[in-house]
């Protein structure tokens, strides 16, 4: 019997916070505010008119445009998307590691402050919002897109690299120093060496993000693949467009692979 | 130490190698330099810097007028409501996909540890299917929905429900399979359902991770649904791209500096959240 009593007399549950209350309502009425306050456009989706353009749209996409000149002029873009990617990450990487520098607090608190505000204004502008404001200056173009995801990616990594640099031990770079080596060779030689093994690992993964950025930054106009789906598309050559997505999307399926490929190497 | 103290001793031991690394990093780079016409001089260019000159004196003041702040506060409202409806479209779909993937929950497996040949194809079918969904970037789904659909918010909740259902269902699988499968195997071993199994073996476990996961994505789509106002999904980014098209510095001074408020507070929000689930 005393078995069956433990059983039927569970734990009392533990009482709930009046915040979680509050945050669960809060969260509750948002999503119902968000679903009321858009202006939905179901009711077209359903009628006779919407299936058949949607029909045509989708059926407009077959076959896709496999002739070999178009095959070459998306390569091409592909190549343009990746050298996009590649080259702004590693602009980002340079800078973003000159300004770790200050944020890291090597250069004082204030110095620290100022550098890391002006790394989460960058972080927090999108690679696409960078492509809009670069394209008055630099034109329409990769350069563009280039230098817009150097601009986002040097937020996100200088952010990372000055945190990889603020938690490698100072002791190294403090001995050197302790024993008359200048400081840039001491940071050389002690902290960064400590730090590279995360800066190189935070470098690599963001340029997989960027691959995937860079396809669709083009939209905007600034280059890649992008510009091209966005050109075929405001044209209404629903072939071209499908080879472009299914390149995008080849594209995007690669680089996961790769990655997963490569972390699973490297952790094995 | 035999060797004299000359300069010599400090020399890099490596630098032949860092030599060769930068030489053939060099090479590799130049193909890329023109392909992406990288031209930095453009910027720097007496025209470019005279437009850019132009539009960037525009910033000072931010457009502060009564209408066009009440015009950019609905478009940052129709962003919130677009990423929120489209993240709890998106849960919709990714659940029961979640479920239908999820090793785990397999009853077939229990026997001798391999699932019967049907399940394990629904099993890869769905999950293809998720890799279809999360691979179509958001935007082009976005842009594909504004040709079908019009202009206007819809798309870009469509868009947001389509690429995050994939991105959730395979991420919330993930989070399940890792977690201890010890007790759903027993409670699915003694007749329990899945969803008993689920519920009571799986999810007490995994929850908090589940929960601060979805959390962060709803944090990720606010940013994304501010990037598919750009090709007319409505929101802060179609008024950000109206704006810049007709070069008024002034708002879009004051819808970067909303933006980036905007994304401060759903990351400090998003942060809060998940620190009181840790």
């Amino acid at each position: 019997m005393s078995t069956n009593r433990s059983i039927t007399q569970l734990p009392e549950s533990p009482s709930v916070r009046l915040s979680t209350w509050l945050l669960l309502g809060a969260m509750i009425l948002l999503v119902i505010a968000s679903f009321l306050g858009l202006r939905w456009k179901i009711q077209e989706f359903f009628t006779l008119d919407a299936l058949r353009t949607t029909k045509e749209f989708l059926t407009g996409f077959a076959p896709p445009d496999f002739s070999s000149s178009f095959l070459k002029k998306g390569l091409q873009a592909t190549l343009e998307t990746l050298s996009m990617s590649a080259l702004g990450t590693i602009i980002a990487g340079v800078v973003g590691l000159l300004l770790a520098l200050p944020a890291s607090g090597r250069a004082g608190a204030t110095a620290r402050a100022g550098v890391r505000s002006v790394l989460n204004v960058l972080r927090a502008v999108p690679e696409l919002v960078w492509a809009t404001i670069l394209l008055i200056t630099a034109g329409l173009g990769p350069f563009a897109g280039t230098m817009a995801l150097a601009a986002h990616t040097t937020g996100v990594l200088g952010r990372l690299f000055a945190d990889a640099l603020e938690n490698s031990s100072p002791l190294p770079e403090q001995s050197l120093r302790d024993n008359g080596v200048a400081p840039f060779a001491a940071f050389l030689y002690s902290t960064l060496p400590q730090a590279l093994p995360q800066i190189v690992s935070y470098t690599l993964y963001r340029w997989e993000n960027n691959i995937r950025a860079a396809a669709i930054l083009g939209v905007v106009g600034a280059g890649g693949l992008g510009q091209m789906l966005k050109y075929h598309l405001s044209l209404f050559q629903m072939h071209q467009a499908a080879t472009v997505i299914i390149a995008m999307l080849a594209l995007v399926a690669g680089v996961d692979a790769m990655s997963f490929w490569l972390r699973r190497m490297l952790t094995r | 130490m035999s060797a004299p103290l000359s300069e010599n001793v400090f020399v890099d031991p490596q630098w032949h190698r860092r030599t060769t690394v930068a030489i053939a990093i060099a090479v590799l780079l130049w193909p890329m330099l023109v392909a992406s016409e990288f031209k930095p001089w453009i910027l720097l260019d007496a025209q470019s810097l005279r437009a850019s000159g132009r539009f960037l004196v525009g910033f000072v003041p931010p457009a502060h007028s009564r209408e066009f702040l009440l015009i950019v506060l609905e478009a940052t409202w129709q962003t919130i409501a677009m990423a929120t409806a489209g993240m709890v479209l998106a849960l919709v779909a990714a659940v029961p996909l979640t479920l239908m993937v999820t090793e785990s929950l397999s009853i077939s497996r229990l026997g001798n540890g391999r699932m019967s040949k049907t399940a394990s194809g629904i099993r890869q079918i769905t999950r293809w299917c998720l890799v279809l969904l999360r691979s179509v970037p958001e935007l082009v789904w976005a842009l594909l929905f504004v040709r079908v659909i019009g202009l206007g918010p819809t798309a870009g909740v469509l868009a947001i429900a389509l690429t995050y259902s994939g991105m959730l269902g395979k991420v919330y699988a993930e989070i399940l399979e890792s977690s201890d499968g010890y007790a759903s195997a027993t409670l699915l071993r003694n007749g329990a359902s899945r969803l008993g199994a689920l519920f009571y073996g799986t999810l007490p476990d995994a929850a908090s991770e589940l929960v601060s996961y979805t959390v962060y994505r709803w944090e990720c789509a606010i940013r994304g649904s501010v990037v598919m106002g750009f090709v007319g999904a409505g929101g802060l980014g179609q008024r950000l791209d109206e704006s810049m098209k007709m070069l008024a510095g002034g708002e879009v001074s004051t819808m970067l500096i909303i933006f980036v408020a905007l994304v401060t507070a759903a990351d400090a929000v998003s942060k809060m959240l998940r620190q009181r689930l840790a």
